[in-house]
């Protein structure tokens, strides 16, 4: 694959054969590189955050005020474009469920998680371990273009039937009844297809990022030297591995139940529909720390990289991740606590969950640990880092609050579920990955972006999202349940900030673009390292963008301490 | 990891696909429990009792009679809707000595011109009493058929295990709801 006589001297001249890039389309479509592989995976990401965004628009006009204002209308439109009847009101309903259906499903499988391990993921680890490229160059490239069959399924499934109007209408958990004998049509059949493909494309990568971890590092990079966001990937990899076949399972089944007459869930034949929730959770529990883990990683690279100190309790932070990991396979029935469970597993469930708010509260504050003295400065990465945290605590804390079986009762499937897991992944999950573009967008391009829109970005997403999100506690303390597209007038003016909160946000997404697209015609030259002596990982030590082939001559680390 | 010599790629690559070929063991093994979930999931609501999974006993069982304990069964009948069968229990309650062999009788009609078959599910509430519910005989263990128009009386041959009497759990369990709902099955037996 590579030479390895070559020494350090002659380094620069291999710079010049190791820049030499495919043809446009040999190069994009056919890629086997993993920093193209990688930006392939962001630009993915990014539209599909574009799209499922747009979908919550959607949500936020609708719930602006009480009562149906264009529901009826979009369904009409929908079911014009289909040459069908208008729609009834039903089927408007109908709408609002694929509506929600589809955000959740983008949000989770096209947009976080191609972004935060596909993106970051294939861009980072291995030059952070100082390997030339991932173990399985052909598979990544497998891994990518899954996903886009995947997505255009799922996208497809809105428009053909899917029981009592167009599309997938079960929610994200896809849940049975509903998803099987509730749902006729090809819609549901479409969007679990899809997920059987975006889950395929996920494991061959998590199995490309075990073997990359374990077998590519560079001579001195111990398992305990690696940085933590290659430590944050690795444990995802294993939650991927281990999870999604237990969901290709499941909805496997629900296929076969809806097409091929088998009873797995269906009480009628001797199934149990709870059977799928118990499978489900088993896998969408650990899907949640699949999404937030890598954002871990990302942080604490940003937050060492801004202080300019080392990760305060390095082994510490890799081990929590380890643990959240693993706790996180044993507390999957929190979501299904008002499923008729007796006292004592709801008991058990809700003391398992609670905790991994100890590994998560380790993290937490070896991150404050580390500014702690630090030589700190507030740059664009650096901000989005702390709102993470910030942010991040206040989900946790709330999710304290659900974890308990007894208070669950009266909150399960109330706003101020949708506000909490809102506040993990779309104010944590989503502000990491805005903390790792700004980070890493010097080095993927070559170009600073824009210091003041950045900062100007970030206090107006952070205001926007958190109008957005946090009446929502208020809406379901008072009662507001889940996906319905009307409420009673009471919950307006909440419902009201809310939906200015998007607005707000929108625009800050505006600056965003405006940032990316200025920076990537007109930015200033990136240095290799940007960040001074705090940007202590390999990818720092290339030059910006890195050379299309890195290490051809693998580096040594040495034994000082370096994470 | 102490060499300082790389491996040679011809040896990485070959650990390479050692270590893809582990990782999908690991992924078809979790594909397979997956799958498997199914019977063990029945195994341990059956063996548990989980979610009012009621036990079942051979007909020669002996049970210890807990004199003065006593508890109140209350029947409970559905079937699905569109099912032509009519479903009651002869009796709505019993009151039972804890540990004595009790029988109820279920009453089912067909009400329609064409022979329908159906099988019966079943559990008790509350959840926690499932583990001591313990059926000796149960028309829910077979399927059934019913000629139009036709009546059958089914009993239920049960007891209610006297360790219940012990169990913190239900130390407030007063009555047990039985509860069965009938499914009509298709003539090739398939579940409709």
């Amino acid at each position: 694959m590579t030479t390895i006589t070559a020494d350090h001297a002659h380094d620069h001249a291999h710079d010049h054969d190791a820049d030499h890039k495919p043809a446009f389309f040999q190069r994009w479509f056919m890629s086997t590189n993993h920093k193209d592989i990688g930006t392939l995976y962001l630009i993915f990401a990014i539209f599909a955050g574009v799209v499922g965004g747009a979908i919550s628009g959607l949500m936020r006009v609708e719930l602006a005020q009480p009562g149906i204002q264009y529901l009826q209308g979009w369904a009409n439109i929908q079911h014009s474009l289909m040459g069908a009847e208008p729609a009834s009101l039903d089927q408007a309903y109908h709408l609002w469920n694929a509506l929600i259906t589809a955000h959740g499903l983008i949000m989770v499988f096209f947009m976080v998680m191609p972004a935060i391990i596909g993106g970051f993921g294939n861009w980072f680890v291995p030059i952070m371990i100082g390997a030339p490229d991932m173990a399985f160059p052909r598979m990544n490239n497998i891994s990518f273009w899954l996903l886009i069959p995947a997505f255009l399924l799922l996208l497809g499934s809105a428009f053909v039937p899917g029981g009592t109007g167009y599309g997938a209408g079960t929610g994200w958990t896809v849940y049975a009844p509903l998803s099987t004998s509730g749902s006729a049509g090809p819609a549901v059949d479409m969007a679990i297809l899809s997920l059987h493909i975006a889950g395929a494309g996920s494991i061959l990568g998590a199995v490309n990022f075990i073997t990359t971890i374990f077998n590519m590092r560079a001579p001195g990079m111990t398992l305990h030297k690696m940085p933590l966001f290659v430590w944050s990937v690795l444990v995802t990899a294993f939650l991927l591995l281990l999870a999604l076949p237990v969901l290709a399972a499941a909805i496997t089944m629900l296929l076969t139940d809806r097409n091929f007459g088998t009873t797995f869930y269906d009480a009628a034949g001797g199934g149990d529909p709870e059977l799928y929730q118990h499978l489900f959770w088993f896998f969408g529990h650990p899907e949640v720390y699949i999404m937030i883990l890598p954002g871990f990683g990302i942080v604490s690279q940003i937050v060492s990289t801004f202080s300019r100190k080392p990760v305060f309790g390095y082994l510490g932070m890799a081990y929590a991740m380890v643990a959240i990991g693993v706790v996180g396979f044993v507390v999957w029935a929190h979501h299904m606590f008002t499923t008729g469970m007796s006292v004592n597993v709801k008991m058990y469930f809700t003391a398992a969950t609670m905790v991994i708010a100890v590994p998560t509260g380790i993290k937490i504050f070896s991150w404050i640990a580390t500014m702690w003295g630090g030589s700190m400065s507030f740059k664009t990465p650096m901000v989005w880092a702390l709102g993470f945290i910030f942010m991040f605590t206040v989900g946790g804390v709330t999710g304290v609050v659900l974890a308990n079986g007894g208070v669950d009762d009266v909150l399960h499937d109330t706003y101020y579920v949708v506000a909490h897991f809102h506040y993990v992944l779309s104010l944590g999950a989503v502000f990491s990955l805005f903390a790792g573009f700004y980070y890493w967008f010097p080095k993927m391009s070559g170009r600073m972006y824009n210091e003041f829109l950045g900062q100007l970005h970030f206090w107006v997403f952070f205001v926007g999202v958190n109008l957005l999100f946090f009446p929502m506690h208020f809406l379901g303390l008072s009662g507001m349940p889940r996906r319905y597209p009307d409420y009673p007038e009471a919950f307006a003016k909440w419902n009201g900030v809310a939906s200015l909160g998007y607005e707000i946000m929108a625009v800050g997404m505006v600056i965003f673009f405006i940032n990316v697209f200025w920076s990537l015609a007109a930015g200033r030259k990136a240095a290799g390292n940007p960040w001074g002596e705090g940007a202590t990982t390999l990818e720092w030590t290339l030059s910006s963008p890195p050379p299309f082939h890195q290490f051809e001559t693998l580096p040594v680390i040495e034994d000082a301490p370096h994470h | 990891m102490m060499a300082t010599l790389p491996p040679s790629p011809f040896d990485r690559d070959r650990r390479n696909r050692r270590t893809m070929a582990a990782m999908f063991v690991v992924g078809l093994a979790m594909l397979a429990l997956g799958f498997a979930s199914v019977p063990l999931y029945r195994i341990f609501c059956e063996q548990t009792g989980f979610g009012g999974t009621t036990q079942r006993a051979a007909a020669d069982v002996q049970v210890r009679e807990a004199t003065g304990h006593s508890m109140s069964i209350r029947f409970d009948s559905n079937v699905q809707p569109g099912m032509p069968w009519q479903f009651h229990p002869e009796q709505p309650t019993q009151t039972v000595t804890v540990g004595a062999r009790s029988m109820a009788i279920f009453i089912a009609k067909n009400m329609s011109d064409k022979p329908v078959s159906g099988t019966a599910s079943f559990n008790v509430t509350p959840t926690q009493a499932g583990a001591y519910f313990t059926k000796i005989q149960c028309f829910c263990f077979t399927q059934q058929t019913l000629q139009p128009g036709q009546e059958v009386r089914m009993p239920v041959l049960y007891y209610v295990d006297p360790k219940i009497i012990d169990d913190p759990d239900n130390k407030d369990t007063q009555q047990i709801t039985l509860s069965y709902t009938f499914y009509p099955v298709e003539q090739d037996g398939k579940a409709s």
